[in-house]
């Protein structure tokens, strides 16, 4: 069970119509590989966020798979094409179950 | 053509085609952090480095373009995760009367801390560190029995978010009065060869800044980013435990995080950086 984690997004408030926006998203989370030991000998259980998806006024922007070998706090960087306004969803899914949410309104113009 | 020349002639054409390569940190570039605090990464070096250094340079400096823009935008910076905890931690309830750092310290009176620790505390007639000076807080104003270890997640959770609100000030650290002896000391372990491989703190940081050893890019070795965020362990590293590291990479048995000697040597290199600005948390590699 992964703790603390919290999810952050940066993605711009307005745009043009047919812009191409840069968003930005990190949750912090360890992203145990399940590939490592403790000091005991014993595997360190996976503990990975393994998809994230983002939506824009419900149509998927990406929809990711992760995959153990990515770096803690992932960070990820991608590009939107808006046509009119409306709202980010973003959804990180934990290999424990949880679902994490944030979402971000734009305005297009 | 003699076969001379042309060995020459095609250890310059490899030579020419290798540093092509090779991705350069910009050296010239200048570091505004989220297009709001301006940074001082190279100014003229404090009067005590007279003949030895004249421009002192922020590690931020050497790194590769990729490395300095993370730091340009709180964002895009991992330290600033760790900032976030610190800022918790700040806020959060420990002492044994439910004191926290917030009982007694408004964050923005502590905006001047990091640039001008080490500093000498003359009820304790000692040097002391941003880690001493939270650990004597711990156990004398808020009456923990087991304060935070020097170099343990929280201290550097929280000495990241002092630094944090203290960026872009000038480091001021002062050598004269009652630290000068301490600074002495320091300036001695400066210059002191250590370990197998014979390495002083100068011979690399010094003399050698600027310059390749192997695949790294040599620093001044300059202190006002931390604690850093290295890239290579993806976690804040506390500037003791850099210290160790560097000793023991001279193959030489090092000292303790906070000894005498360390907390010594922290106060000389920051005080070679009379000048820059604080960065905690900095992005280096």
């Amino acid at each position: 069970m992964a703790e603390n984690v919290t999810a952050r997004v940066r993605a711009p408030r307005e745009a043009s119509a047919g812009e191409v926006v840069s968003v930005r998203t990190l949750i912090s989370h360890p992203m145990e590989s399940g590939m490592r030991r403790n000091g005991d000998g014993e595997v360190i259980p996976r503990s990975i966020i393994n998809r994230f998806v983002c939506t824009l006024n419900d149509e998927v922007v990406v929809d990711i798979t992760l995959e153990p070998s990515i770096s803690t706090n992932p960070y990820l960087q991608f590009e939107a094409k808006v046509t009119e306004s409306g709202t980010f969803n973003f959804t990180w899914y934990d290999d424990d179950g949880s679902v994490y949410e944030e979402s971000s309104d734009i305005s297009v113009s | 053509m003699n076969t001379k020349s042309k060995i020459a002639t095609i250890a310059v054409a490899l030579g020419m085609a290798a540093s092509s390569s090779i991705s350069h940190a910009d050296e010239d570039a200048d570091l505004v952090v989220n297009g709001e605090i301006e940074m001082v990464v190279r100014t003229a070096a404090p009067a005590h480095l007279e003949g030895a250094v004249s421009t002192i340079y922020s590690g931020w400096v050497f790194r590769s373009d990729e490395t300095q823009a993370m730091q340009a935008d709180d964002f895009d910076n991992p330290g600033m995760l760790f900032v976030e905890k610190g800022e918790q931690l700040f806020n959060t309830a420990m002492g044994a009367d439910g004191q926290s750092c917030a009982s007694c310290h408004q964050s923005s009176d502590l905006t001047n801390v990091r640039a001008t620790y080490p500093q000498w505390d003359a009820e304790h007639s000692e040097v002391q560190t941003v880690e001493m000076q939270v650990r004597e807080c711990q156990t004398e104003q808020m009456g923990m029995e087991e304060p935070w270890g020097i170099n343990s997640g929280d201290m550097l959770d929280i000495t990241a978010f002092i630094a944090s609100i203290g960026r872009g000030q000038i480091v001021d650290v002062a050598i004269d009065g009652p630290a000068h002896e301490t600074w002495e000391l320091g300036r001695e372990i400066y210059y002191t060869r250590f370990g197998q491989l014979e390495l002083s703190c100068a011979n690399c940081h010094e003399e050698n800044y600027g310059n390749r050893i192997r695949a790294d890019h040599l620093s001044q070795g300059q202190i006002n980013g931390f604690p850093t965020y290295r890239l290579k362990n993806a976690r804040l590293n506390g500037v003791q435990n850099r210290f160790r590291g560097c000793v023991r990479d001279t193959r030489a048995e090092t000292y303790g995080i906070g000894s005498d000697e360390f907390v010594a040597l922290e106060l000389y290199v920051a005080s070679r950086g009379n000048g820059l600005t604080v960065e905690g948390p900095s992005v280096r590699n």
